[in-house]
């Protein structure tokens, strides 16, 4: 499986008053085309620290990071953003839209600057919008939108110039259950379309739907694995267990 | 199972697999599927405690079925199990045991523990988001016991984090 992410024993110390930090320490990640990674760990192990680098918004301290097969930890600033806008997707829990722009143009944007023609952006566009519940709100405003709906947009940018890789760092932070629903359901569509997705989250609804989990811990790996499947296995149909344990 | 069918039969006299269906048809997917054979000895010990009561209703070509009813014992057993508080969530845990008592016996790493535990949670939680897709998106009963057992899930797999910060 070619990859489309791999880092080589990356680092990052932050100086924080004077006393270094070492967030991340030395991670080796390799990541294939079409696989869907979640990162979990507690607060303060390094995950964010660690997508970040990964979409070039942050500068690694030491180590390599290579997408789509081209070393880019070492990229100028203006040369990260012209490969952001043909490769990377982000999606945070803060969200940043474009304020004076409708949602719609907000989504279609990164498709037009990647080279989509009117046509494709618009067309993408709305099959984003309808996935996600929000053909209605796509000529309003984003300070209209509740914050459910603005990260739902969110998501939506982040696919709209089909990006060879979607970075989501708590992409489901703000939403109640029922958008956190449309959103699972949207990134399982795309994943199952061949979309590559590294995901930091501490919602397992979200994690489960990945195919790998990387758990970390003080900036180190300590688990990478696949996800298994249960034993016992729900079959389709009416009549199926769920246990809460007791 | 036996205050659920006490809890039926509260509602009107039924035979079993009357039970069965009434069961499947309030839980939906969320529910364990009864077994028809579970619930007649489920019945047969009921009845045997005085709790129901079984009348013989004679059917054209075929066997007579049972119907059975609930008694006053069997009325008092149920208001004393709706009004008493439930069992709230556990102080014992299997996995904490073995985390806390397999490292001494060197049998077992904490970590990997902890990494097979957590992966063994996500797969029984991707489980429950296939249930949940599965289930009638009107049958809130069965939804919201999908969305319980969510919520269990995430609570174990928090807590198994505290684990890996405090004791690996």
């Amino acid at each position: 499986m070619s990859a489309v992410i791999r880092t080589v024993n990356l680092v990052k110390i932050y100086q924080s008053g004077g006393v270094p930090v070492t967030a991340v320490d030395g991670v080796d990640l390799h990541v294939g085309a079409g696989e869907f990674v979640a990162v979990m760990g507690p607060s303060g192990s390094g995950k964010s620290t660690l997508v970040h680098m990964l979409g070039g918004l942050d500068a690694r301290t030491s180590g390599e990071i290579w997408l789509d097969g081209k070393r880019v930890d070492t990229l100028s600033e203006s040369a990260w953003a012209l490969l952001r806008r043909d490769k990377v997707g982000f999606v945070f829990q803060f969200f940043n839209l474009v304020a004076n722009m409708t949602v719609a143009d907000n989504v279609e944007l990164p498709a037009l600057l990647s080279g989509a023609t009117p046509k494709q952006a618009r067309e993408r566009r709305e099959y984003l919008l309808d996935a996600l519940g929000l053909t209605e709100r796509a000529e309003a405003p984003p300070a209209q939108l509740a914050g459910g709906e603005q990260q739902r947009v969110a998501l939506a940018r982040a696919l709209a110039n089909e990006p060879s890789l979607l970075l989501a760092d708590e992409p489901t932070g703000n939403l109640d259950s029922r958008n956190t629903r449309d959103v699972l359901r949207l990134l399982g569509e795309v994943h199952k379309k061949g979309q590559t997705i590294i995901m930091v989250t501490h919602d397992a609804r979200v994690a489960s739907l990945a195919d790998r989990v990387v758990s970390l811990l003080d900036g180190q790996i300590v688990d990478d694995g696949v996800i298994p499947v249960t034993r016992r296995r729900p079959k389709a149909g009416a009549g199926d267990v769920v246990e809460l344990r007791s | 199972m036996r205050l659920t069918l006490l809890a039926l039969l509260a509602k009107e006299p039924a035979h079993g697999y009357e039970l069965k269906q009434a069961l499947e048809h309030t839980f939906g997917s969320a529910y364990p599927s009864p077994n028809i054979g579970q619930i007649y000895v489920t019945l047969g010990r009921l009845e045997k405690d005085g709790l129901i009561r079984a009348i013989d209703v004679e059917q054209s070509n075929r066997p007579n079925k049972k119907v059975y009813y609930l008694t006053v014992t069997g009325r008092e057993a149920l208001a004393e199990w709706a009004d008493e508080p439930t069992e709230g969530p556990r102080i014992r845990d299997e996995f904490f045991m073995k985390l806390v008592l397999a490292p001494l016996t060197g049998i077992a790493d904490r970590m990997a523990l902890i990494n097979r535990q957590r992966r063994h949670y996500l797969g029984v939680m991707r489980d429950l988001n296939d249930l949940i897709e599965r289930t009638d998106p009107d049958n809130r009963v069965a939804l919201l016991l999908i969305e319980g057992a969510m919520l269990h899930v995430q609570a174990d797999l928090d807590w198994l984090q505290r684990c890996q910060e405090d004791l690996a």
